[in-house]
């Protein structure tokens, strides 16, 4: 069994605010076939995301896989809210790339 | 008034003089006549500095051009202008800076004679507080506990965010242009569609799809136009830029940009659910949707509030590191630094903040690599403290003893950090959230100020 990284699969992988006190984040898949590989290897789940982010799962207000955009989403609160002293990603839009290098395992 | 059968909304730029408005697609699409333009302004997304110091996160001249090409497209074909959450903020100030440029480039053209309508979202602190001392509590979001007396006092500025009542009264007047104060991005253009006697749930969908103007399209481009189109059974988004298509791909994605959760979107008396939407490609750079539900409140509105207070004063600080000794002890020159602004300023009020790029600057304690693996380090130092004084005094101190610390086997005894300059820069005073939130009204009008004036 080879394995491809998420970044060869997905055609985006974005972060952005939603709203001052949560971060979104999108994989936006080339096909449905890539998507429905990573939706059903249980390689991006809430579990592995709280693992990866090292947050606890209660940090993730939503997780959903979105069959129209073949794209899985999720969002977490932010421990400080945008722009705040301190902050460091005032549109959150940085925080993604732990996602490039997850390993989905191929069949 | 008899109902159209459909109704064409331009929506030439995602957040209006943010960064100017292409030119090309804008009049390719003016050309087809649409029955509305109509543009968001607006955004909580640039940090709450603008709201708490009443700024513009854009230049005037920006914001200027964007207007006047949809103000002269608009005029000249007769056909009402939108604009919502003006001068990115949507305060008083910002609101009345827009009417300015209008009237401004009214006279410039020459225009003919047309009715302006304009509303502010700004709440009184005083208004929040009755709210409180009569029982009502303000209620969190996003985690949030409810509003405290302590972080209204600590506000600096609030507005409330727009629903489509004030727009559809504006029109309802006679408006042909109108400058909204803070709003619901997709209000701006479900409005006109409701008032048309279109259903809310397309409607809103309507607003949802147009708010961020080419970015529902690919290949990735801002500023670029799009129209969409309601009727009773169904929107259609189509992309104007010659090198766009709006696909079922790049539409369906769309609804799930900046948003916790791509089924479900609040506005000021209701919820847009998506979860039903479906997705065609109608033509070559057109999708069409059916599907969305609006569920509306049943009872009092709710309306959302964003506030930012002061925090203090802030200067920022930089300073590089090299030698690999001192970068395996960064944590260590940190703390160095911090003890020696703690000596001078212990027991006083100031806050002091080291991002340290090369480990984890961008994420903080989200990042999961947790060794260092740059040969350099990028140290910047963000101090906040009541006067300028004192906050570039703290942030100078927390910078210069980056240079000056001691560690035990450092081989560099002339200095262990590289400046840039040797100084700290100041920088716009440091603010914070302080509500986000939302009220309950008796009247949707009641946060929202409208006036009518003619231009000419």
């Amino acid at each position: 069994m080879k394995g491809k990284k998420l970044v060869e699969l997905a055609k985006t992988i974005r972060s952005k605010n939603a709203g001052p006190d949560k971060i979104t984040f999108d994989i936006i898949f080339k096909d449905k076939a890539s998507y429905e590989l990573v939706k059903h290897s249980r390689v991006i789940t809430k579990q592995s995301i709280a693992k990866l982010y090292k947050i606890p799962q209660e940090k993730i207000s939503d997780f959903v896989e979105f069959d129209p955009a073949c794209a899985i989403k999720f969002t977490i609160y932010r421990t400080l809210a945008s722009g705040s002293p301190g902050e460091t990603d005032i549109f959150g839009c940085q925080q993604y790339p732990p996602l490039l290098d997850v390993a989905v395992p191929m069949k | 008034m008899p109902k159209p059968h459909q109704l064409r909304i331009i929506c030439p730029n995602g957040h209006l003089g943010f960064a100017p408005t292409k030119e090309e697609s804008f009049w390719l699409g003016a050309e087809t006549s649409p029955d509305f333009y109509c543009c968001d302004s607006g955004s909580n997304d640039i940090g709450p500095g603008p709201v708490g110091a009443d700024t513009c996160a854009s230049p005037y001249e920006w914001q200027k051009h964007d207007l006047e090409l949809m103000l002269i497209a608009s005029r000249k074909q007769g056909v009402p202008m939108i604009i919502g959450s003006a001068g990115d903020t949507g305060t008083r100030s910002r609101v009345d800076r827009y009417v300015a440029i209008i009237t401004e480039l009214a006279r410039q053209h020459s225009l003919p004679k047309f009715k302006l309508a304009y509303f502010y979202s700004d709440v009184s602190k005083q208004y929040l507080k009755s709210k409180l001392k009569t029982g009502h509590a303000i209620q969190g979001l996003d985690g949030r506990p409810d509003l405290s007396e302590e972080d209204l006092d600590n506000t600096n500025r609030i507005v409330a965010m727009a629903g489509i009542h004030p727009y559809v009264k504006a029109l309802d007047m006679g408006a042909d242009v109108i400058i909204g104060g803070r709003s619901s991005d997709s209000a701006i253009f479900a409005a006109p569609a409701i008032r048309a006697g279109f259903t809310e749930a397309l409607s809103y969908y309507l607003g949802k799809v147009l708010e961020c103007a080419s970015f529902c399209a690919e290949p990735y481009a801002a500023k670029e136009s799009v129209i969409g189109t309601i009727t009773d059974h169904d929107v259609k988004v189509t992309a104007i830029a010659p090198f766009q298509r709006c696909t079922i791909a790049s539409v369906a994605s769309h609804a799930m940009y900046e948003r916790a959760n791509p089924f479900y979107e609040y506005v000021a008396g209701g919820m847009l659910d998506m979860t039903d939407c479906v997705y065609e490609q109608y033509d070559e750079k057109t999708t069409k949707i059916t599907g969305p539900k609006f569920v509306p409140v049943t009872a009092k509105i709710k309306v959302k509030l964003e506030g930012s207070g002061k925090v203090g004063e802030r200067f920022i600080g930089i300073a590089g590191v090299r030698d690999p000794y001192t970068i395996a002890n960064i944590d260590k020159v940190i703390e160095w630094a911090r003890a020696q602004v703690e000596e001078r300023f212990g027991g006083q009020e100031y806050r002091l903040f080291y991002k340290v790029y090369g480990k984890n600057g961008v994420m903080g304690d989200l990042e999961p690599i947790q060794e260092i693996r740059s040969h350099e380090l990028c140290l910047i130092v963000e101090g906040i403290a009541p006067s300028k004084e004192m906050a570039e005094e703290v942030t100078m101190i927390g910078t210069r003893q980056i240079f000056y610390a001691r560690l035990p086997e450092v081989k560099g005894t002339a200095g262990t950090a590289a400046f840039v300059v040797d100084e700290v820069l100041p920088a716009s005073p440091a603010y914070r959230w302080t509500i986000n939130h939302i009220v309950e009204v008796d009247d949707p009008m009641e946060l929202f100020e409208l006036h009518l004036i003619e231009i000419g």
